[in-house]
């Protein structure tokens, strides 16, 4: 990418907003977000990303990406992942280790079901977008 | 220049702006106590004994690197404070061995003298004496780490005013040691002995290699002949270790004092000085005018200044002046010309010398042209604090001693041989000489202003009738970076060199202020000292080396003239490249 | 019919205490019986927090958040949340203090009022590998803003507006620092973030630079922009590869984007970055200590003034700022210093992340309004004491700070009020400590840190810290004195007032404030020789009761140094001077018959 002008990115910001938003509401994709910070990554995150990629190639789901974020701050249920499926509640679910991340492809992204006991609750409202 | 309006205890003061408030106490007659502190230096703020109360804010403040602020005032001492001080105070003692009689500062201890003061009868704290090995391994300097009391002095003589980072902090926390770069010994490491640091330690951590025992060893070896030469700076600054005034000039009272101490022959470096002139204005005379060697001369009777340029600037080999040290030059001659006159072999002369300096102690074995007579020519060398103590035990009443003369033929000096010891002195006398030199005729005014005084580089142009003479003088290590580079690079771009004479001096001021010069060396006493060597001068009835008649006689009985073969051999040398880090 | 609705019930350990597992039976057995049991799926979920409130439901996609709900509640729950679709009102938690406010609004519930996320706002939320997604989220529209519509002191006073004050620890006015900088006629200046993050238990600062890199970067350019520096200086502990990497990507995509280097989005405004690795030296977070490892030297602190902002890399005014501060100001351009305001107390503006640890049931970082009470933080986020413990008190500041006691559980939080009761702000980490806590046990800890990381450049410090540290191992085992600590306040007051840096100065406090608070503890120590926590090993004593031992052996053997003895059914016996007091025998025997004094 060369160099922005102001104009750029003003342009860049109201089109990726459009995309964040998009996903949001009309929802035509399913996002599983992974809380890859130091701590997260400490507590298996990789390990469970690798799960996550792993269960979506196995069942061919074609409609998932898989990401990576920061710290949400849930130290004490790391490693913490948020999924977004069309329909369902955004859901933040703690302590997904191997067999959890498979869990949850099966039975949240496949089954539209949330999964038991992993559940957490995004600790703050959202202010950037207030 | 602006000043402030303060107040220091509620006195209304009036300080030039950019006063700290330790000096700003100072003018109001408050003195605020210190211990790393040292005016040569930068505070440094590490001991946190000066603190001070600014009214109104509830923080003490450190009154050697705190600056005064228009309109406050200044608290330098209440009942808290003091607690606060005294407390320190005892944390410091808490981990200082306290030998206070088998140290080597007993009685000038900074330490001491505060606790003295503070009236500290016991340690309230648990003691936590860390006991290191001594670092005996230069024949100048001890370092004594059990001792250190952290100040950070030493390293930043070292590294500020020598820039040459021998010394440095090491570790951390309690295990914080100012020590030899890399944990060398202090041989292996770029030091050049010029023993700033023990001149600047406060307490008994760093000192020069006391060898005073050897002096008396000689004395009662009735097959020795002691013959003793004492270096200019020592006659402006001894009396100071016996309550006199700094700068008073006592040549006359340590001939006296020497001979009362058993030895057997009283000469002085002075003499030399007049010979190296001699030397090393010839030597001038061949560069600038028969263009026979490397321009700009650099003088070489610093010895550390020779090993600081061994290792630093070995590139500049070239440029040294071959000519020994006065020191040597005195050596060499007393075991060769003064030995064949009094019919005694070398090897029975026992020749000492008394100096400003530890470097020195490090220039008499520094290669085998130190031994021109077959022998050592210098075996011992002293440094002034070493020979006070002598006086002193020897229970020699200094200060009222009747002044004696030198021997004879090696002993008479000029005005120009005493500045020898001052910074821009050797210019000095080297310019008065090497004006006769290249003209024959004499100079008519022999001061040369522009090169005294205590600025850390000083340049000027001698006019030599229509010789344009362009001089630099340099003091204090880290003055002569500057003109070292200058050098430097106008020789790697073939061009003109900047200068074609230039004077370096390790130490500031001087050899006035050399590392073994008595403590409390700050630049008030060098001012003193450094009048004291100029009335020395100027008192003097013969102010040119190359008028002293005992030069005239050495020249005509043994040397012949200045670089002759015999010169060549007894009072030259030359150099080698030396790695920084030995090891 | 495909599930509509989904009940989360609490399975945290105090609501499931408190019959959670009940309302999740009463729920399940509800929705069967009013036959919705297809469409809502009723999940147990992790700790809430809020456990005060508890146990807590709630109803999704609605986001209603019922609390102190009992298994009696369960058929109302179903009938209107579910069959109706309506709120249960008399459930929902309403802060007492809006009972009378009508409706409701997700945004209105107090809960989630307490956390504001500033610092954190794009932490959990964007790919930090991702600069389009800093974008979106009203990423470098600060900058934008800076750049076109404001001048430098418009900058400069919207700070100052804001009130924001440095979070690296004392609370100096940002804007101040910014304006001394400014104000100095230079050719070169210079931005600098302190990432040197050293608190034993802090890690705030990591935790933003891996979620949110570019929010620093565009906040340190813009106070390029407000002072005149075109450099900025990042320096960040080696021991933190992941913030490394990631702002060393943020970097090269915001070069990349003309977000940095020269005339930054044609503004004709230059800015770039370096970034310097710390050694990990705790003394380095100083700032003046800070700028002469940069340089590099000794990480050795100088005296102040003169102050970096006038004087500090290279002899140059230095802005120094730490993570956290840097991350707030992005968000106060954009939404201006009044908003910033707003949120906070009176002079401490603004939130604060704190690191929550110790015996806390929820661990992590919080983000809170300056003026929450430690209570909300500890019971209401931090969902109280692990199992169930008694709250001792909580260490804020870390080997700078002091204890907070139960009696300040509800004093409000911010700057002033924290050095109040002799504690201070410090970089935000929050130790929980519960009854089994020896308060000699943690200073010493503190101390001990504190000893090591003395960079040993003055006496005060170098040798106070050591001295203070003596005491306090001699208190543990029993060998203090009432003269020692005599000594530890003489020493700690010297200290404060002695020492060159902060590190020094704020040494003694975790000593002074607890000799405050529980200098009772300190003399049980010293006079009855005994540690209720049982964590000075050297006061613990485990014996055996002869009449209650039975002879069963467990004890001797689990001993991992054998120092138990006796035969085969008859009573057993501990030898005191061989036994280390590892607590296994006492935690091994069934009959009770093991003490620990």
């Amino acid at each position: 990418m060369a160099k922005m002008t102001l104009e750029e990115l003003r342009k860049l910001r109201d089109s990726k907003k459009g995309e964040l938003d998009k996903r949001d509401t009309e929802g035509k994709s399913i996002h599983i977000i992974i809380g890859m910070g130091t701590c997260g990554i400490a507590a298996g995150a990789k390990g469970s990303l690798d799960a996550f990629l792993d269960e979506i190639e196995k069942n061919k789901i074609k409609n998932v990406t898989v990401k990576q974020t920061g710290c949400m701050g849930l130290c004490y249920v790391e490693p913490t992942v948020e999924v977004k499926v069309p329909g369902m509640p955004d859901t933040i679910y703690g302590n997904v280790n191997v067999e959890t991340a498979r869990k949850i492809i099966k039975e949240h992204v496949l089954g539209g079901k949330l999964v038991d006991n992993h559940i957490f609750d995004r600790p703050a409202a959202d202010i950037v977008k207030k | 220049m602006s000043t402030v309006d303060i107040k220091i205890n509620g006195r209304p003061i009036s300080v030039p702006a950019g006063t700290s408030i330790l000096k700003a106490a100072k003018l109001a007659g408050s003195k605020i106590p210190t211990l790393c502190y040292h005016s040569d230096l930068e505070p440094w703020a590490a001991c946190g004994i000066c603190v001070v109360k600014i009214e109104g804010n509830p923080r003490m403040a450190r009154a050697c690197s705190t600056l005064v602020t228009e309109g406050q005032n200044y608290i330098t001492n209440d009942p808290e404070i003091h607690t606060i001080r005294k407390t320190v105070i005892e944390l410091t003692l808490a981990d200082h061995p306290q030998e206070c009689l088998t140290c080597a500062r007993n009685l000038s201890c900074e330490l001491q003298r505060l606790a003295s003061e503070y009236g500290i009868r016991e340690i309230p704290f648990d003691r936590n004496v860390k006991r290191l090995p001594k670092d005996e391994s230069t024949p100048s300097i001890v370092l004594d780490p059990s001792k250190c009391i952290q100040c950070g002095r030493c390293a930043q003589v070292c590294q500020q005013l020598q820039d040459v980072w021998a010394l440095e902090f090491i570790g951390r926390g309690e295990g914080t040691r100012l020590m030899p770069v890399s944990g060398l010994l202090l041989n292996d490491s770029p030091c050049i002995k010029c023993g700033q640091c023990s001149a600047h330690c406060p307490v008994g951590a760093i000192y020069e290699k006391d060898e005073t025992a050897q002096l008396m060893d000689a004395i009662m070896d009735k097959s020795k002949h002691v013959a003793v030469q004492m270096a200019p700076a020592v006659r402006v600054a001894i009396g100071e270790a016996f309550n006199m005034a700094p700068g008073e000039i006592v040549t006359g009272k340590i001939y006296a004092a020497l001979r009362r101490l058993g030895v057997d022959a009283v000469f002085d470096t002075n003499f030399s000085a007049d010979l190296t002139i001699m030397e090393e204005g010839s030597e001038f005379v061949e560069r600038v005018v028969n263009g026979k060697g490397a321009l700009p001369q650099l003088t070489s009777c610093c010895p550390a200044w020779t090993d600081y340029m061994e290792k630093y600037y070995p590139d500049m080999i070239p440029n040294f002046s071959t000519a020994k040290s006065p020191m040597m030059m005195q050596g060499a001659i007393t075991k060769t010309y003064y030995a064949e006159n009094k019919g005694i072999a070398p090897k029975d002369i026992y020749s000492v010398a008394i100096m400003p300096c530890t470097a020195k102690k490090f220039e008499r074995i520094r290669d085998e042209n130190m031994q021109s007579s077959g022998v050592d020519d210098v075996d011992l060398v002293l440094t002034t604090r070493e020979l006070a103590r002598l006086i002193k035990t020897a229970g020699v009443d200094f200060a009222n001693l009747e002044p004696e003369e030198c021997d004879s033929p090696i002993g008479a000096y000029t005005g120009a041989g005493t500045i020898f010891g001052v910074t821009g002195g050797v210019m000095e006398a080297a310019v008065r000489s090497a004006y006769y030199l290249i003209t024959k005729e004499e100079l008519a005014d022999v001061n040369i202003e522009a090169v005294r005084g205590m600025d850390g580089v000083k340049t000027g142009v001698v006019d030599i009738k229509g010789t344009k003479v362009k001089v630099a003088v340099a003091h204090g290590m880290a003055n002569v970076k500057a003109v070292l580079d200058e050098i430097r690079v106008a020789k790697e771009a073939g061009a003109e060199p900047p200068y074609h004479f230039v004077e370096v001096m390790a130490c500031r001021g001087g050899c006035i202020a050399g590392g073994g010069q008595p403590y409390g060396t700050e630049d008030e006493v060098r001012d003193q000292r450094i009048a004291g060597l100029y009335k020395d001068d100027e008192q003097s009835t013969i102010r040119c080396s190359h008028q002293n008649p005992d030069i005239t006689k050495i020249y005509a009985d043994y040397l012949e003239a200045p670089l002759s073969k015999k010169s060549h051999h007894l009072l030259h040398t030359h150099y080698t490249p030396r790695k920084v880090y030995q090891k | 019919m495909a599930v509509k609705n989904y009940i989360l019930v609490c399975g945290g350990t105090a609501c499931e205490s408190s019959k959670a597992t009940e309302i999740f039976n009463a729920l399940t057995s509800e929705a069967e019986a009013q036959g919705v049991a297809d469409e809502v799926q009723i999940v147990k979920t992790g700790c809430f927090g809020f456990c005060e409130k508890g146990p807590i439901v709630k109803i999704l996609p609605e986001e209603a958040f019922y609390v102190q709900v009992v298994p009696e509640d369960a058929k109302e729950i179903i009938s209107e949340s579910i069959v109706k679709g309506r709120m249960v009102k008399r459930l929902l938690y309403v802060d007492e203090k809006e009972q009378n406010k009508d409706g409701f609004d997700i945004e209105n519930i107090k809960f989630y009022q307490k956390q504001v996320r500033i610092v954190l706002r794009n932490c959990g939320f964007i790919d930090p590998e991702k600069i389009d997604e800093y974008i979106a989220r009203e990423g470098y529209a600060a900058l934008e803003k800076v750049l076109f519509d404001m001048s430098p002191d418009d900058v400069i006073n919207e700070l100052k507006e804001s009130g924001l004050r440095g979070r690296g620890g004392a609370g100096f006015p940002t804007w101040m620092k910014w304006n001394f900088s400014k104000q100095v006629v230079s050719d070169q200046k210079y931005i600098v973030c302190n990432a040197d993050e050293g608190d034993p238990g802090a890690y705030m600062d990591r935790s933003t630079l891996e979620g949110d890199p570019h929010s620093v970067l565009e906040a340190m350019t813009i106070a390029g922009y407000a002072v005149g520096a075109d450099k900025g200086v990042i320096y960040i502990r080696a021991e933190y590869p992941l913030a490394i990497e990631r702002l060393e990507i943020a970097i090269a995509q915001a070069r990349d984007y003309g977000l940095l280097g020269n005339d930054i989005l044609g503004s004709g405004f230059n800015f770039d970055f370096e970034i310097r690795l710390g050694a990990g030296a705790f003394v380095c977070g100083e700032e003046t200590a800070l700028l002469r490892s940069i340089e590099g030297g000794r990480g050795m602190p100088t005296p102040k003034p003169p102050f970096p902002a006038v004087e500090g890399l290279w002899g140059k005014p230095t802005v120094i700022n730490n993570v956290e501060t840097w991350a707030n100001i992005p968000m106060i351009i954009i939404k201006g210093g009044e908003w910033f305001r707003s949120i906070g107390t009176e002079r401490s503006s603004g939130t604060k992340v704190f690191a929550l640890t110790g015996k806390i049931a929820n661990s992590g970082l919080v983000e809170v309004p300056m003026g929450t009470t430690l209570r909300e933080i500890v019971f209401d986020i931090g969902g109280g004491i692990k199992d169930g413990k008694a709250f001792k008190a909580v260490q804020t500041g870390g080997p700078s700070g002091g204890v907070i006691t139960s009696e300040f559980l509800d004093t409000p939080i911010d700057f002033d009020q924290l050095t109040a009761i002799g504690s201070m702000m410090g970089s935000g980490g929050m130790i929980v400590m519960d009854e089994d806590d020896c308060i000699v046990n943690i200073t010493k800890f503190y101390q001990d840190f504190c000893v090591d990381e003395s960079c040993g450049k003055c006496a005060p410090c170098r040798i106070g810290t050591r001295k203070l540290y003596d005491i306090l191992d001699k208190i543990s085992k029993g060998k203090g004195t009432h003269k020692d600590l005599e000594n530890l306040e003489v020493i700690g007051n010297a200290m404060k007032k002695a020492a060159l840096c902060g590190l020094g100065q704020t040494a003694p406090n975790p000593i002074l404030s607890t000799l405050k608070y529980f200098r009772e503890e300190y003399l049980e120590h010293i006079d009855q020789k005994i540690c209720k926590a049982g964590k000075c090993k050297d006061l613990v004593q485990f014996t055996i009761d002869p009449e209650k031992c039975i002879g069963c052996t467990v004890c001797a053997r689990k001993c991992p140094v054998k120092c138990i003895s006796g035969e085969r059914k008859l009573p057993h016996l501990i030898d005191q001077a061989e036994c280390t007091k590892c607590g296994e025998c006492f935690a091994s025997c069934k009959f009770g018959a093991i003490s620990k004094r």
